[in-house]
């Protein structure tokens, strides 16, 4: 039996509570998307039957993977691939210049680091409405296109990789570039494989973003061929209005996949999101 | 420009995509909001041209009640959210910090709504503000007798406070975190210190951990602030803004008239006023930033 001092009580017992805050609406979440019965639902609504399953049934979640309006399947795999392709493009462009303006030679670095500056206190939201205007001008309205290109453009990513990369000691820099390593070779050689603390950081962060994006999609996804699982279970929410089993075993189809990513990266995410403020 | 080796070129080449997007992406249509918010652009193209009209979405949304309601729930939203949420993530962060058996499975069970969607957070709030006996009505009718309930979502009055109920809870884990590290970064000899001076819990809290946060409160009180102006998906699922106006957030509006009423112009100006009153927070706190003898 663990021995509890005094001084650990309290605290104890706030983390209960913090943690019965967190679990009780999950707990509310995974009862009712096991039981089939709306009726009962709307019955046992706020009693402690909403909170503990009674019954274990996974025919709402069958009838939402299978639901032909709404292929939940499509959904996961769009939102699926328009986060990693977001991410590895992101990534991959913003830590490449990001390595240029903090070890490069180019006389135009300073400008371009002012412009990166600049755009870095501009709201994505106020830019919607001409992004959308210029998708529409192009032709590339409801398209998987639409949904990645604009999160590669990551002012804040490259900032966070500058600030990295111009900690790199110069002496290293100079020792590959002695041994005959190109610019590129250095970025690729040396950089890169130093900067998986700030890869993870930034790639956490930004998976978090894309994986919510909200406004954005719904400005320009027509239906369900490149529409993301945010905007499909609101969608789904507004139609199935009476259907909270339905609804629940949605919400509980979209949540695993993140939980079960994050559960395994668990350290990584919280020194990510540890470190993505204060230092630096 | 001059391109002096071999070398610079390749530089040129790997800092060329970056910036063309940054160019494409985040320049261009910030310039074109502006020129937009000086026409009436409209979304679908109609068969009169676009025309220049001056300052005249500007005067119109200045006069437009809907607007200022929009932009007063919005800096409401952010007064009320920011002190509740940093003070539950500081309290939080205190609680994950002290020495409790289990700290790790805590520390997990509490950063679970950072992981969930808005969306699906939206969807569990609405049944738990379900009327008339959803879990919060249910516990209102332990104290206020059967058959009373509150309609917080339909009602003006609560209807905010319901948003700001829903979003400290969906995203209090990221300041939790971040004031956890700020936690682990004090000096763990100052509390020893203090103890043997026999300073209480409060004061060690009062002079020790309060002024070694005090950059992180600094930093997280900026992005907690700005990250409360642009509130929208919540609103948007939950409430469209209603009842009666009450939860319209300012990009609420700007997305109510810019792509729901196709008025591109107009909800253009709205932009550009939010980029300017966003910046000038910006400016104003990272001023009172340099006033502390940030370094």
């Amino acid at each position: 039996m663990m021995r509890l001092n005094r001084d650990a009580m309290l605290p104890l017992l706030f983390a209960l509570v913090l943690a019965l805050g967190v679990l009780l609406p999950l707990m509310m979440m995974v009862t009712i998307s096991l039981n089939p019965n709306e009726q009962d639902i709307m019955v046992s609504m706020g009693s402690l039957r909403s909170f503990i399953p009674q019954v274990f049934s996974l025919q709402n979640y069958i009838e939402v993977w299978t639901d032909p309006v709404h292929p939940f399947a499509r959904y996961l795999a769009n939102t699926a691939l328009i986060t990693f392709s977001t991410l590895i493009l992101s990534i991959f462009f913003n830590s490449m210049a990001a390595f240029v303006l903090a070890q490069g030679t180019l006389p135009i670095r300073k400008p371009v680091m002012i412009l990166i500056l600049a755009t870095l206190a501009v709201p994505g939201e106020s830019l919607v409405l001409p992004q959308l205007m210029m998708a529409g001008w192009l032709g590339q309205v409801d398209s998987y296109q639409v949904q990645i290109v604009p999160g590669v453009a990551n002012a804040m990513s490259i900032f966070l990789f500058y600030q990295f990369f111009s900690r790199l000691p110069k002496e290293l820099i100079e020792a590959a570039r002695i041994d005959g390593f190109s610019f590129f070779q250095i970025y690729r050689h040396v950089a890169m494989p130093l900067s998986k603390p700030v890869i993870s950081a930034i790639a956490v962060l930004q998976f978090l973003e894309i994986w919510n994006a909200y406004l954005w999609p719904v400005m320009v996804t027509r239906g369900p061929e490149y529409r993301p699982l945010s905007v499909a279970m609101s969608a789904y929410f507004g139609t199935n209005q009476a259907a909270w089993g339905n609804i629940m075993a949605f919400a509980v189809s979209m949540a695993i996949p993140v939980i079960l990513f994050f559960l395994i990266l668990q350290r990584q995410f919280i020194a990510s999101v540890m470190s993505s403020g204060v230092k630096g | 420009m001059r391109i002096r080796t071999k070398g610079q070129g390749q530089e040129l080449a790997m800092l060329l995509p970056a910036l063309f997007f940054i160019i494409a992406l985040i320049v261009t249509p910030f310039l074109l909001s502006v020129w937009f918010s000086f026409t009436d652009q409209r979304l679908v193209p109609r068969p009169i041209p676009t025309k220049f009209i001056g300052t005249t979405n500007y005067e119109r949304m200045f006069v437009d009640p809907l607007f200022w309601q929009a932009i007063w729930n919005t800096v409401v939203f952010a007064l009320i959210v920011t002190p509740v949420q940093l003070a539950m993530s500081l309290g939080a962060a205190m609680v994950l910090n002290s020495a409790i058996p289990f700290r790790g499975f805590f520390r997990s069970i509490a950063i679970l709504p950072l992981l969930l969607p808005m969306t699906v957070i939206v969807s569990i709030w609405a049944v738990l503000f379900r009327i008339p006996a959803g879990p919060f009505n249910a516990v209102y009718q332990w104290f206020a007798g059967q058959g009373n309930y509150v309609d917080f979502l339909g009602n003006p009055s609560t209807a905010m406070l319901s948003v700001v109920a829903l979003s400290a809870w969906a995203t209090f884990p990221y300041q939790m975190l971040i004031y956890l590290a700020g936690l682990q970064d004090i000096p763990q000899d100052l509390y020893e210190a203090a103890k043997l001076d026999g300073a209480k819990p409060w004061q060690r809290f009062r002079y020790i951990t309060w002024p070694g946060l005090r950059n992180v409160n600094i930093f997280l009180l900026i992005i907690t602030t700005v990250g409360a102006l642009k509130l929208f998906t919540q609103v948007d699922i939950l409430t469209k803004g209603g009842p009666n106006g009450a939860t319209t957030t300012i990009i609420h509006y700007l997305f109510k008239q810019g792509y729901a009423t196709q008025k591109v112009g107009y909800a253009s100006a709205v932009a550009v006023f939010f980029f300017l009153a966003v910046t000038a927070i910006a400016l104003l706190q990272r001023r009172f930033l340099k006033n502390e003898g940030e370094a």
